[in-house]
């Protein structure tokens, strides 16, 4: 049980230390060449890609989706763990709404990234079509930004409202700017009313938006005629696959944040079990859908389809193939079922190999398809028969992740990452019920 | 039911007299126009004039009557691009049996399109479904689908099926997401990756061409334009000229047939026309990739009773280059 002077000089935001500083400056670095390369890229063309006619979309929608799944780590943990009363969730939302925003926005830029006429933007909105998925992706990419900002902010209302009296003294300047975002908060009933209910009512909108969020993105590949995507479990395969890329990067930012801000007293090992244990349910879910998109077309293949496969299974992407599979969603599930791996640190290492398996499997959902069409791949230069990106490609998406990256440090540098007044509550509530079991 | 029924007659005849005032109204003010504008002319007519109207009958009118009218000169401004031509269907037959891959069709195709990039628009597939079945040689180029898969995706609106038929690309909207060249199952969209090299084309005659060109879907090429998609078009800037597109017209062996499915007949290259229904029923006409819905307007007719040996194409044969670049 901690004083609430304690909680609060705890969890208020506190300068960046040298190490965050270098970080921090290291991320702008990246993002500088990144926007150096976009640069170069929009003179001379998509040319600098390798990207051509048959792989004719490569890593920047592939990240592209991989963002899109990140940011659902706040559908999942903010709606569900709220709507089904998981008090353990309290010191992890803010970090999963953080992370949620930073995700999408980074998903609205890449998909930007890759339009080769970026200076025709508007005509998405002038000559809109409803049928195009496209278009139905410029409905729900905004959407999802405004809930998500909306329900990172409403929680953290009263958080600026004690921030405000924190810095009054030491920092005026900081005490004024949180004064303003606390937007009068006294903590009145009738003002706890209107936060409470309008804070339900985001947790319940952003599940159906979330998940269609999902759907639509798998709805990109599967309206198409191609081997491999032209598939009706793609929906809920990407919804699972997003649920694991979610939890995952939430863990391994857990992990680092607790680390860097000195947080084991309020983020413990419990909710590390806790959180191990929700993954492994991602993961089996996951691994259920994958089996459903992998094994069982196995049985009814037609010629290209089995040709897809095989180079899946045992042809150019295999070790990739392999490698993601199981290092990605197998090992994890396995060692995840024992106490000791639900543990920070082993925790901490699944959670990452899974984020980056995560990523490469978006690599193997897009690539392969595109270079097996339906009629051979002829009259084009060798070099078209193969995907890999080039330079330009990596230093930019590099740079989109390294951009998101940056917006999360912003963030968590300037707000409470995790709910003050909540604790406060929460260790109230403890107090009176008699119940110090849970920490 | 006689109560409907005087209601329904009462309501009739309420209608047929407010519709006689209104028809009464109207008559009167047509003649008081008609009258208006015979009072500027009237004077010092009577004779009388033989003109033919458009069914081939004469008639005879008053000559008074007879205004000059200018020529609408911008006749071909309004026609709409996005439309099509009125009661027209194209379509194509490409014949595998005569084809042996001479590649006269895509050599004239990548000229008169001015295609500089590394993809032609028209390639001449070496096909074989199987060890054991015979090899052919395939021409592949836009099917201009009714059921097109890259219209149903394109977000912009940016390519567009016509009524006639024709599948075109609108490439100053293009907003190159390349949505379209995912989702055609027959890989026929291509993608300017980098700024075209039309101006470096030797041909000084291209310069000339383009310089009275104004833009237009129906001549794809004419230009092209960095990070937007092209495609085969039919050539409706041929079908304008009554000529036909120029890969027909280039191929040597009569490999295909263009025309009109309303009129029930194709053309080749050497000016032969035949029923196209019946061309199929001889020769067992059938589309490509039938079995996914596209419904193209090209047919092919199987390569059963070849004009020439498969190996002689080997020749022309060109794994990796579909566009010879200039020198």
């Amino acid at each position: 049980m901690y004083t609430h002077k304690k909680i609060i000089s705890d969890l208020a935001p506190k300068k960046f230390g040298k190490r965050d500083s270098i970080w921090t400056a290291s991320l702008i670095v990246i993002v500088i060449v990144g926007i150096i390369a976009y640069i170069d890229q929009l003179i001379k063309g998509q040319e600098v890609t390798n990207m051509r006619d048959y792989a004719l979309w490569g890593i920047y929608i592939s990240n592209f989706v991989f963002f899109v799944a990140t940011s659902f780590v706040g559908t999942v943990t903010v709606a569900i763990l709220r709507l089904t009363n998981n008090s353990w969730r309290t010191p992890l939302v803010r970090i999963a709404e953080i992370i949620s925003v930073a995700a999408i926005i980074m998903a609205g830029i890449t998909i930007m990234i890759d339009m080769a006429r970026p200076d025709r933007l508007l005509n998405l909105f002038i000559h809109a079509r409803l049928q195009s998925p496209i278009t139905w992706d410029v409905v729900i990419i905004p959407t999802y930004i405004v809930i998500s900002l909306l329900l990172l902010y409403f929680p953290l209302i009263p958080d600026f409202a004690i921030l405000k009296g924190h810095f009054k003294k030491k920092k005026p300047k900081l005490g004024k700017f949180y004064g303003k975002l606390a937007l009068n908060w006294t903590g009145s009933k009738a003002q706890k009313l209107l936060q409470e209910k309008s804070i339900q009512i985001l947790a319940i909108m952003i599940i159906p938006v979330g998940l269609l969020l999902q759907t639509i993105d798998a709805w990109l590949f599967s309206t198409t005629y191609r081997i491999g995507w032209d598939s009706t479990n793609f929906a809920p395969y990407f919804i699972s696959g997003a649920f694991v890329a979610g939890v995952g990067s939430l863990i391994t930012l857990i992990f680092i944040i607790r680390k860097a801000k000195k947080l084991e007293n309020y983020i413990t090992n419990h909710h590390f079990d806790k959180l191990g244990k929700l993954l492994v349910l991602a993961c089996l879910i996951y691994l259920y859908f994958s089996i459903n998109e992998y094994v069982i077309p196995l049985f009814t293949a037609k010629k290209g389809e089995l040709t897809h496969l095989e180079t899946l299974y045992s042809g150019t992407y295999s070790i990739l193939f392999w490698a993601v599979t199981l290092l990605g969603l197998v090992l994890p599930i396995i060692i995840l079922l024992f106490k000791a791996g639900r543990k920070p640190l082993p925790m901490f290492i699944i959670g990452l190999t899974v984020v980056v398996g995560a990523w490469w499997k978006r690599y193997l959902i897009v690539t392969p398809t595109l270079l097996h069409p339906f009629l051979p791949i002829q009259g084009v230069p060798e070099s078209w028969h193969h995907y890999f990106p080039s330079l330009h490609e990596w230093l930019i998406t590099i740079a989109t992740l390294a951009m998101a990256f940056l917006i999360i440090t912003i963030l968590v540098r300037y707000l409470p990452v995790i709910p003050i007044q909540r604790t406060i509550d929460e260790q109230a509530l403890l107090k009176t019920n008699n119940n110090p079991t849970e920490s | 039911m006689e109560e409907k029924n005087k209601n329904s007659r009462r309501k009739f005849l309420d209608k047929g007299l407010k519709l006689g005032i209104v028809s009464a109204i109207g008559g009167l003010g047509l003649s008081k126009i008609t009258s208006k504008l015979n009072a500027t002319n009237t004077d010092g007519s009577g004779d009388k004039m033989e003109l033919m109207t458009t069914d081939g009958t004469l008639i005879q009118v008053d000559s008074s009557e007879v205004i000059e009218i200018e020529h609408p000169t911008d006749h071909d401004k309004k026609y709409n691009v996005r439309e099509g031509m009125p009661n027209r269907k194209f379509v194509m037959v490409v014949d595998l049996a005569k084809c042996t891959n001479e590649l006269k069709c895509q050599e004239s195709c990548n000229k008169n399109h001015y295609i500089t990039g590394d993809n032609a628009w028209l390639k001449v597939y070496k096909m074989q479904e199987s060890e054991k079945e015979a090899p052919y040689w395939m021409p592949t180029l836009c099917q201009h689908c009714d059921k097109p898969a890259c219209v149903t995706v394109c977000p912009v609106d940016a390519t567009f099926k016509r009524k006639d038929g024709l599948v075109l690309i609108d490439a100053e909207r293009c907003i190159g997401c390349r949505f379209c060249m995912a989702a055609c199952p027959y890989s026929v969209r291509v993608f300017n990756w980098s700024e075209p090299a039309q101006g470096e084309m030797s041909e000084i005659t291209m310069h000339a061409d383009m310089a009275q060109h104004t833009p237009s879907p129906e001549y794809a090429g004419m230009p092209s334009i960095k990070g937007t998609v092209d495609k085969c078009d039919f050539c409706p800037h041929q079908i304008h000229k009554k000529e036909l597109p120029h890969c027909v017209a280039a191929c040597p062996n009569d490999v295909f047939y263009f025309g009109d499915m309303y009129e029930d007949a194709v053309t080749n290259g050497s000016g032969q026309t035949v029923v196209l229904s019946k061309l199929l029923e001889e020769r067992a006409g059938y589309k490509l990739l039938e079995g996914l819905g596209t419904a193209p307007s090209v047919f092919y007719l199987p390569p059963v009773d070849r004009l020439g040996d498969f190996e002689e194409g080997l020749e022309n044969y060109n794994e990796f280059q579909s566009v010879k670049k200039p020198e």
